[in-house]
């Protein structure tokens, strides 16, 4: 079976610096994968590089053995690669419902369409009712959302993205900056996102790592350092010495 | 809570969002009681009902798809210059000139869309501020069309759908431009709740998170412009049609100031600060020149000056004030 994502000698060099060096990398389906690696090791670059944001200056990317290369941001999105931010990317004037309901509608092609009505759509209706319930956003639906508390957008965030209904999803520190209070929510529901769906995080949290990934990958500058189960990456000295030997937690 | 349950809620939200807001009908009705209440300042309410015209389809740009303009007068001018050809040359029917007119604008929209879709704020002041002067510039060289600086002269026109006719008083004129505004109206309000709306404002409010949603950015925006340019016709249309002359000032860049402030006056992102910033724009400007027929850019220009300072929030609170007292509802729906 092919894999969901898969890169094949990546390369991203911006004038005289390589942030992403020769990374070839696999996320099997219906993965918990985990890329790790300290600051400036290149993951932001990646995911740029994956969801379409940048465009290598060598290499391919693959989603399901198809070469999306070349493919723009929407088109990806269309394809299935969705991602979360780590600086929260919301539209802030408007309320969940119809952030949600906007994901949905473009996802089922309904976007284009000046004259239609949002609530005319039953398939409209439904999935995003599926989904602020899954997220557990119903009680919220009609705030504001720029007036709603940090882990509350946190959740949005990775909602909107859910949305889409990707075969990869990738979570970019998902839970950075959310309160001890509002972690648990958040960690449960990433926890529970379904088995279909792919998942790459990117993360500096250990804790969060060890907790969710059955797979890690250490990047450090740009290329790939280590890569297996929790406790092979643990145990490795090259990532004890580069990576958890600096104590770097957070 | 049941799903059925949350499904209902989602719809039922939706659907509110998108309902008549009763402070929506004592604004047409107002608009309408004006043709009664002040038989002779008809000719300024129809001014007003133009220029009400050509801020929402600023608005439809700016506060729904965030893009700025200062060329706007283009769209306008081709309207009003469609229509007077029109009307010289091919028929005197209002109706086939201002839909002539519309389409004329709406593909210059079209055309000129992809020069505003790339870039920031800036860049697009001067892209469209230059578009503005090439359609004026053009107007005045193509004398032989345009009737350069003597402008479009002798439009006569025939009767609306054949019974209403133009009268010296502005009463078929106001009744003319308020009836094609509020149908317009109408339907961007229509246009702005649809998903096509919706996705808009996405785009407005995070372009980067828009793009990652799958929101196909330079097509909406390509659309939007369009039917912002076909609505500006619609005003130049109606403005050429009812004063019967078209000159080179349609074109001007005052035009393209005075409906970017009409805006700022009521407000972008609403489809009612049009209406409200060209009420109080052209009272304001007629009253001043009452008192003062030398100095009233002098007057108008300090109010501009202390609204932006402060008075905005005074006039924009005292508004939603106003909405909330007319219904206990929840406002800013639309």
């Amino acid at each position: 079976m092919t894999a969901a994502l898969e890169t094949i000698g990546l390369i991203m060099r911006f004038g005289g610096i390589t942030a992403t060096d020769d990374v070839s990398f696999t996320l099997e389906r219906g993965a918990r994968h985990a890329l790790i690696g300290p600051n400036g090791a290149g993951k932001t670059t990646f995911v740029n590089l994956l969801t379409g944001v940048l465009t290598p200056s060598a290499g391919k990317v693959l989603l399901g053995g198809e070469d999306i290369t070349a493919l723009n941001r929407e088109a990806r999105v269309k394809r299935g690669i969705a991602r979360t931010f780590q600086i929260n990317q919301l539209f802030g004037a408007m309320t969940p419902l119809e952030m949600i309901a906007l994901v949905v509608s473009e996802r089922l092609g309904e976007g284009g369409r000046p004259l239609a009505r949002l609530d005319a759509s039953p398939r409209l209706v439904e999935e995003t009712a599926d989904i602020l319930a899954r997220f557990r956003l119903d009680d919220i639906m009609d705030e504001r959302i720029s007036t709603l508390p940090y882990g509350k957008q946190r959740q949005i965030e990775i909602a909107a993205a859910f949305a889409a209904k990707p075969s990869v999803l990738l979570l970019d520190e998902p839970a950075a900056g959310v309160p001890e209070a509002e972690r648990r929510e958040l960690l449960d529901l990433v926890g529970s996102l379904p088995e279909d769906v792919s998942v790459l995080l990117i993360e500096h949290d250990m804790d969060l790592v060890f907790r969710f990934a059955t797979r890690i990958t250490v990047l450090v500058n740009g290329r790939v350092l280590a890569e297996g189960d929790p406790s092979e990456v643990a145990r490795d000295p090259a990532v004890k010495a580069a990576y958890l030997g600096e104590g770097a937690h957070g | 809570m049941s799903t059925a349950d949350l499904t209902a809620r989602v719809r039922g939200s939706l659907v509110l969002a998108r309902k008549w807001h009763p402070a929506e009908f004592v604004v047409w009705v107002m608009a309408a009681a004006a043709f009664v209440l002040f038989p002779r300042q008809l000719l300024l309410l129809n001014e007003i009902a133009i220029l009400a015209l050509f801020a929402l389809s600023l608005d439809l740009i700016v506060g729904y798809a965030g893009i700025v303009s200062l060329g706007h007068a283009a769209f306008l001018g081709m309207g009003a210059y469609t229509a007077g050809l029109i009307a010289l040359h091919v028929t005197a029917d209002p109706l086939v000139g201002l839909v002539i007119g519309m389409a004329a604008s709406g593909l210059l929209g079209l055309v000129t869309s992809p020069l505003v879709l790339k870039g920031n704020d800036l860049t697009r002041l001067m892209v469209t501020l230059g578009i503005g002067l090439l359609m004026l510039e053009l107007a005045n060289s193509l004398g032989w069309l345009t009737g350069g600086a003597d402008g479009l002269q002798g439009i006569a026109m025939g009767k609306i759908l054949g019974i209403f006719e133009f009268d010296l008083f502005g009463k078929t004129a106001y009744a003319y431009s308020l009836t094609v505004l509020f149908l317009l109206f109408v339907l961007a309000r229509r246009i702005v709740h649809s998903p096509f709306g919706l996705s808009l404002r996405a785009v407005r409010d995070n372009p980067l998170r828009a793009a990652s949603s799958g929101v196909p950015i330079p097509w909406r925006l390509a659309a939007v412009y369009t039917l912002s340019a076909a609505y500006a016709g619609a005003a130049g249309a109606l403005l050429a049609q009812t004063t019967q002359f078209v000159s080179l000032d349609v074109l001007d860049f005052h035009r393209s100031a005075d409906v970017m402030l009409v805006l700022i006056i009521g407000g972008a992102g609403w489809l009612y600060g049009g209406i409200v910033g060209a009420a109080v724009f052209k009272l304001l400007q007629d009253w001043i020149a009452w008192f003062t027929p030398q100095y009233w850019q002098f007057w108008i220009g300090l109010f501009l000056v202390a609204f932006v300072l402060g008075g905005r929030e005074i006039l924009h609170g005292g508004i939603r004030a106003l909405v909330a007292r007319v219904s206990g509802r929840r406002g800013g729906g639309s």
